[in-house]
């Protein structure tokens, strides 16, 4: 392997890690807090997939159009839908077995699947790349890198980021932290516990949504595109730590690193690689790497 | 109340039993195909309901008795069944002996993950590896026989085998759930800090039922494969583990009829919502009313559908049990 494959491997390793904390930080999230195991969040993702593919004409038509415009309409309509799924599906079941609400993700993941099929249909659509970002970078003499995979990589970045600001600098994020470390402690110190579930599922779910919109151009999009994303975002969590939004990443990237390397260097074995990885680390750690506070 | 549960299940029974009298060819292979999945929710039961222990890998077990059964059986006579059942559990406990003994280190949700794992890495070795054929998975060539008394090519035989295996899981299963052995692990469900504190080394036990539910998820394993004469990967694949998982959730976790109620609502429900007859060409969006109902099942039945004749019974009653079963 010369430098520049490698660097374009680096550079796929660290798009790929970073498009799954986005995924991830929502799931920990909607876990750690709420802890509500959320098998439909694999749906939201591929929810926003599709959205890209079939809100961009809409949006078009509308607003004249514009790559932006449809993220923001995406990222509105998730949030709303999120804030109504918590509503009707979840605010019921927090008093439950943790294995009801594994029983209503799973239920979702049907229904959510066969309402894509019956909205959009079963076929494999390809989303296009923006203009403004079709471009590739050169590299090295012979190489080149899509400028799209560099802006994948800067949206996880910027949004990482926030999320950093939004736990440690505001009142809402100390709210959410102290709900994760201890939920009957906050709500007897008067906090709204549901209204903060509430803005933790639509959170999550619009961050997987925006990850299903901005890797759809590279991933393009298909029917059970949710349930591959939905077991390595698992891995994900549990290897961070559940609840650690730090851990998240970390585990993430490695898983990253791990997969685009295996798939390069020991192709036969790619697969079972992350899986090896996530058994090793649980018996190292039996709590993952970053344990939330 | 002892009596009518153990009255509801000697009915099932007996009506599996009389099952073949009535029904046609589509009928005995249907039916004898739930009954292999009852026998694999029988065995999650196990662990989930009796032991607390959530395992989300329990397709590995499962695919590794299928598995088992064809590369173990000779190409071209018949092999038998007094040495190939044997191995294909012996098999499937093995890789459960080992999973167990590494993945009992963790806890609750991590549980539930590592034990994926596991089952994602025999579910690559079989999928990328040439050993099963790969991806198209490899064919039983002779269906397994029983000296001449027995032949599981015939679909009257593999029923009544099938059935009587059936029998047998669940008839142990309830001894062992009321043996010393089954009390400890329902003492591990409820505290294991407790039942340490008096005197209980809880991990072997806990390996023990883990490698118990391992075999028996083998023996559903070999009826599978005996039934289909064809294995592959997706037998390991993690959507069977979680189909098993909400089979047992649907019926109820914590009583061993739960999961065959279970297993029969699950593939009752799938055949209901395919069936052009009664949904014409929707029946291809299966999926939706599969799923509706099964979000129907969470919302109006909280312990699953073993607990809606207490509902129904709370509900008759009225006044201010209204709703709630005990």
């Amino acid at each position: 392997m010369d430098l520049a494959t490698f660097l374009i491997q680096c550079l796929n390793a660290l798009q790929y890690g970073l498009l799954l904390f986005l995924v991830a930080s929502g799931l920990t999230l909607i876990f750690g807090i709420m802890g509500v195991i959320n098998l439909a969040h694999g749906s939201f993702y591929m929810m926003g997939a599709y959205m890209a593919y079939a809100l961009a004409p809409i949006v078009a038509s509308t607003f004249g159009g514009g790559f932006f415009a449809t993220l923001l309409v995406g990222v509105v309509l998730a949030v709303i839908l999120g804030y109504v799924l918590e509503w009707a599906f979840f605010s019921f079941l927090y008093t439950r077995e943790h294995l009801q609400q594994v029983l209503m993700t799973y239920g979702l993941i049907l229904v959510f699947e066969e309402l894509r099929s019956l909205l959009v249909g079963d076929d494999v659509h390809g989303v296009e790349v923006p203009a403004f970002l079709a471009g590739t970078l050169p590299l090295g003499e012979m190489m080149t890198y899509p400028v799209y995979r560099l802006f994948i990589s800067g949206v996880c970045v910027a949004l990482a980021l926030g999320m950093y600001v939004v736990f440690t600098r505001t009142r809402l994020g100390m709210m959410i932290r102290a709900g994760s470390a201890n939920r009957e402690m906050v709500q007897s110190l008067g906090v709204d516990i549901k209204f903060l579930y509430r803005v933790v599922f639509a959170a999550g779910m619009a961050i997987a949504v925006l990850a299903g919109m901005v890797a759809a151009p590279v991933s393009s999009v298909y029917p059970g595109m949710g349930d591959t994303v939905l077991i390595i975002c698992f891995v994900v969590v549990v290897i961070g730590g559940i609840g650690s939004i730090r851990g998240a990443l970390l585990a993430a990237l490695l898983i990253g690193v791990v997969d685009t390397f295996g798939k390069v260097l020991l192709p036969q074995a790619a697969g079972v690689l992350v899986y090896v990885m996530m058994a090793l680390i649980l018996l190292w750690k039996p709590d993952g790497l970053f344990k939330a506070a | 109340m002892t009596h009518s549960r153990t009255l509801f299940v000697a009915a099932c029974f007996g009506l599996l039993a009389l099952f073949p009298m009535v029904a046609g060819n589509y009928g005995i292979d249907f039916v004898t195909k739930i009954m292999v999945y009852a026998i694999f929710a029988l065995s999650l039961e196990l662990l989930v309901g009796a032991t607390g222990l959530v395992c989300f890998g329990q397709a590995a077990f499962f695919g590794i008795g299928a598995y088992a059964t064809v590369l173990l059986s000779p190409q071209s006579d018949a092999p038998s069944i007094a040495w190939l059942l044997p191995a294909c559990v012996v098999a499937a406990a093995a890789y459960a002996l080992v999973v167990g003994s590494l993945s009992l280190r963790t806890k609750g949700v991590y549980f539930i993950m590592v034990t994926l794992a596991f089952a994602q890495m025999a579910y690559y070795v079989v999928h990328d590896t040439p050993l099963g054929g790969g991806t198209d998975g490899i064919y039983l060539m002779m269906k397994p026989v029983l000296g001449t008394a027995l032949d599981l090519d015939k679909a009257g035989a593999l029923y009544g085998f099938t059935l009587a295996c059936l029998l047998l899981v669940f008839g142990g299963l309830a001894v062992l759930n009321r043996s010393r052995f089954g009390r400890a692990l329902a003492g591990i469900r409820v505290n294991e800090q407790r039942m340490r504190a008096t005197g209980f080394s809880t991990y072997p036990y806990k390996l023990a039922a883990f490698t118990i539910s391992g075999g028996i998820a083998g023996l559903a394993g070999f009826l599978f494969a005996v039934k289909d004469g064809f294995v592959n990967p997706e037998m390991m694949s993690w959507h069977l583990s979680g189909a098993v998982l909400i089979m047992i959730i649907l019926g109820g976790i914590g009583h061993l009829r739960g999961a065959l109620i279970g297993a029969f609502a699950f593939a009752l429900l799938q055949e209901l919502f395919k069936s052009e007859a009664i949904f014409g060409t929707f029946a291809k969006h299966w999926h939706l009313g599969l799923g509706l109902a099964i979000i129907a099942s969470v919302v109006f039945l909280p312990d699953g559908l073993v607990g809606l004749p207490g509902q129904i019974k709370a509900r008759l009653m009225g006044g201010k049990n209204r709703g709630v079963t005990e």
